[in-house]
């Protein structure tokens, strides 16, 4: 039971990480492999987050007496791959909008078929 | 959705508001919690609800579009150059130690720049992505309208 | 310029970033297009004077903001990157001399700045990544070049470059998600991301299973990036339906800098000899190397279409680098490198003269190759010497790297890697007499033809590089040395 709760943390991960890229995998509607994916993306950003917390610490801010703190540098590795995964987002969204226009649907089994014809 | 009388009010108090926390937000960075990213977004925040309540045209005429995308470059580039002016001033790029005399005064300043940059493409970026999806819709109903004629 | 040569690294990297919201700015065609050749010019002399000093006086580290390596990030540029920055400028450059003419034959003008924009920030990502001594830094370079090389092949004329450029996207972020996840688990371990200091600290962590862990997460989505075999779904369609000068571009430096960080990260950072010892993860490579080099070469022998046929064909290329990585040893590492430079040189060469093809004849399949030979003398033998060079026939670059390839397989007693090696060529000899077949030898007697060549402005570019094909296949004293102590460079990090 330790085992578990102690590592509860990996376990959110594995869980949403194998939620997202099942998604990603299985799912034949363009904008859902794009929320997939970022689910898949956040349970990365879940994992580095986690691993920066030192338990009892407090923020990050120098106050002159020493101090327990969490580590600042995987929240800001994270916010640099939030706006990576931002940019992703918009950029397959604005994909996805073009495809739909010139294809008529958002659906890849469709958009393989009409491509075959 | 300019008939909905609550929403219409309500905005017009709002705005101003999120538009000055952004900025809060912004120059604040250094301190306390906020900077570039996070500035930016609400920023670009106060524009998109302003152009979802008032309609995208009269959104684009408080900013027109060339601006937008001349803001996205701007902001770039205002980082980049806060970081030669470092090189150029003996240190490496990036580096704010040697932007003024007082080597704690140039680290404030270089961040304040950088952070500024950052917070200029970030809200034009947020706000040409709205543009955009929202010029979409608007042409693709227009080519549906001519179809039905 | 002697104020200039501490900063060199960071230029490499400021210039096609300032440039790129430049061309945002001015939004005019020609004035876009002037500022990134004026940068392409002005990278690639930074990118020689860079080797120049590395050889000179060893490995430059650049430590930006000031702050020193294991708290900042640090560019570190030795012999085997300045090679490779060498390689991705120069191609640069000749991808934008040849855009002039090219792009705007596919592209409406009011889109074409924004191609440029993308086209700056990938370079300046493909750069990034190969002198970065950052892991995560490369991280956010990789991103910053895929970012943009999705729209750049979204830009294609044909409408499934719109759903080829969704699919890389795609796949393009699990495979950066994965390198994330693999970096983070190194990080969880060690408490670093510097590459020279990870270098150091993971033998101390070695026996732990998490290494393994981070190990086959960094593999498997580096090598989605880079295209080896059985992660290569992306690449085919994204290069045949992409605008012509981009794949030219795309073929010589994309893969390219992602082989790189492989390189750098399975034989540098994880402990001496935790690749070459762990016997299945390099038994894995090459296996995979090798399947891929002959199935991608036979897939390549069914396609109708040029483009798709060279793109399955670099697939296979990439398998080669990959035998060459497999053998963990400087004399497989090498040919890994100089392949890496001759494979760019002539596939980028190649697809610049299917894009001549294309401005001639308005398509690319090989049906409308028929008398391709009289018509457009110029433009086959472009094509012909490139396949030559892909086979491996001598005085082309390809034999160079095919005979360093055989001699690191014999120096290892695996004979029957060299016999593979020699039979791979015959699967890419069948594809590319294909090609000649068509454009050679099946003349319709009754019509005559009339020549219709692609403008010189396409041809001259198309040609510097087959050329210097030729060139170094004859003399590869340059390339060889470069790609010995590139390779040496590699292993001799650590040290």
């Amino acid at each position: 039971m330790t085992t578990f709760l102690g590592l509860l943390n990996y376990w959110v991960v594995i869980a949403l990480m194998m939620t997202g890229l099942y998604i990603v995998i299985a799912a034949s509607n363009y904008i859902k492999k794009i929320i997939g994916l970022n689910i898949f993306q956040t349970a990365v950003f879940i994992m580095y987050i986690s691993i920066g917390k030192v338990s009892g610490g407090t923020a990050p801010i120098l106050t002159g007496q020493p101090e327990i703190y969490s580590n600042p540098l995987p929240h800001v590795l994270i916010l640099t791959a939030i706006v990576v995964g931002v940019a992703t987002t918009a950029l397959g969204l604005a994909l996805i909008v073009r495809i739909r226009s010139a294809f008529g649907t958002i659906d890849d089994h469709d958009v393989r078929e009409s491509v075959n014809e | 959705m300019q008939h909905h009388l609550v929403l219409n009010l309500v905005a017009k108090i709002l705005i101003p508001f999120i538009i000055l926390f952004a900025l809060y937000v912004q120059f604040h960075g250094d301190y306390g919690p906020g900077g570039g990213f996070q500035a930016g977004v609400i920023f670009g925040a106060g524009f998109i609800l302003y152009g979802i309540i008032f309609g995208k045209d009269l959104a684009v005429r408080v900013v027109p579009l060339p601006l937008v995308y001349c803001m996205t470059a701007v902001g770039v580039l205002l980082y980049t150059l806060v970081g030669v002016a470092g090189m150029l001033l003996g240190g490496e790029f990036l580096n704010y130690s040697v932007l003024l005399p007082d080597s704690i005064a140039g680290q404030h300043l270089g961040i304040l720049l950088i952070e500024l940059g950052v917070g200029i493409t970030v809200a034009s970026v947020m706000i040409s992505l709205f543009f955009s999806y929202a010029q979409y819709t608007h042409r693709d109903e227009q080519q549906s309208d001519n179809q039905d004629r | 310029m002697n104020a200039l040569t501490p900063h060199l690294s960071a230029l490499q990297i400021i210039l096609p970033l300032l440039a790129a919201p430049l061309c945002t700015i001015f939004r005019l065609p020609r004035v876009t297009w002037g500022i990134a050749m004026v940068v392409g010019v002005l990278c690639s002399f930074n990118a020689i004077a860079i080797l120049e000093q590395v050889q000179s006086s060893g490995t430059i580290i650049y430590a930006l903001g000031g702050w020193a390596a294991p708290w900042g990030i640090e560019y570190r540029i030795d012999d085997a990157n300045a090679f490779v920055l060498v390689i991705i400028s120069v191609i640069n450059v000749f991808g934008i001399l040849y855009a002039r003419t090219s792009i705007p034959a596919e592209l409406s003008e009011d889109r074409i700045s924004w191609l440029y924009t993308a086209w700056l920030l990938c370079f300046t990502g493909l750069c990034g990544i190969t002198i970065s001594g950052d892991v995560f830094n490369v991280f956010v370079f990789l991103e910053i070049s895929s970012l943009s090389t999705y729209v750049l092949v979204s830009f294609g004329t044909d409408k499934r470059a719109l759903t080829a450029a969704l699919r890389y996207l795609i796949v393009g972020t699990v495979a950066a998600t994965f390198y994330v996840i693999g970096i983070g688990l190194l990080y969880a371990l060690t408490g670093t991301l510097n590459m020279a200091d990870l270098a150091q600290r993971l033998p101390e962590v070695t026996a732990h299973r998490t290494v393994l862990v981070a190990f086959g997460f960094i593999t498997v989505g580096l090598s989605i990036k880079m295209a080896l075999f059985p992660f290569h779904t992306w690449l085919p369609n994204a290069y045949a339906f992409a605008p012509n000068a981009v794949t030219a571009f795309l073929a010589g430096t994309a893969t390219k800098a992602a082989i790189y960080v492989f390189m750098r990260l399975v034989l540098t950072i994880f402990p001496a000899g935790f690749f070459a010892n762990s016997t299945i993860a390099y038994l894995i490579i090459l296996a995979v190397g090798i399947l891929g080099a002959f199935v991608a070469s036979t897939i390549a022998f069914f396609r109708q279409d040029l483009k798709q046929m060279f793109a399955w064909s670099s697939i296979g290329q990439i398998g080669y680098m990959a035998i060459g990585l497999g053998l963990a040893t400087s004399a497989g590492v090498a040919a890994s490198f100089l392949h890496l430079f001759n494979h760019a040189l002539m596939k980028t060469a190649v697809f610049m003269a299917i894009g001549c093809l294309f401005v001639a004849t308005g398509s690319t399949t090989l049906n409308s190759l028929k008398n391709a030979g009289k018509r457009m003398p110029w433009t086959s033998a472009a094509i012909l010497i490139g396949g030559l060079s892909l086979i491996g026939i001598p005085f082309t670059t390809g034999f160079v790297s095919k005979w360093y390839l055989v001699t690191a397989a014999l120096e290892l007693d695996m004979w029957w890697l060299a016999a593979l090696v020699l039979a791979g060529s015959l699967v890419t000899a069948a594809y590319v007499w294909k090609f000649v077949e068509t454009a050679y030898f099946r003349t319709d007697s009754n019509t005559t033809y009339t020549r219709s060549e692609a403008p010189l402005s396409l041809l001259i570019p198309t040609w510097i590089l087959v050329i210097a094909n030729i060139y170094f296949g004859i003399n590869a004293q340059f390339t060889g040395t470069q790609a010995l102590r590139a390779a040496n460079a590699i292993f001799g990090f650590s040290s």
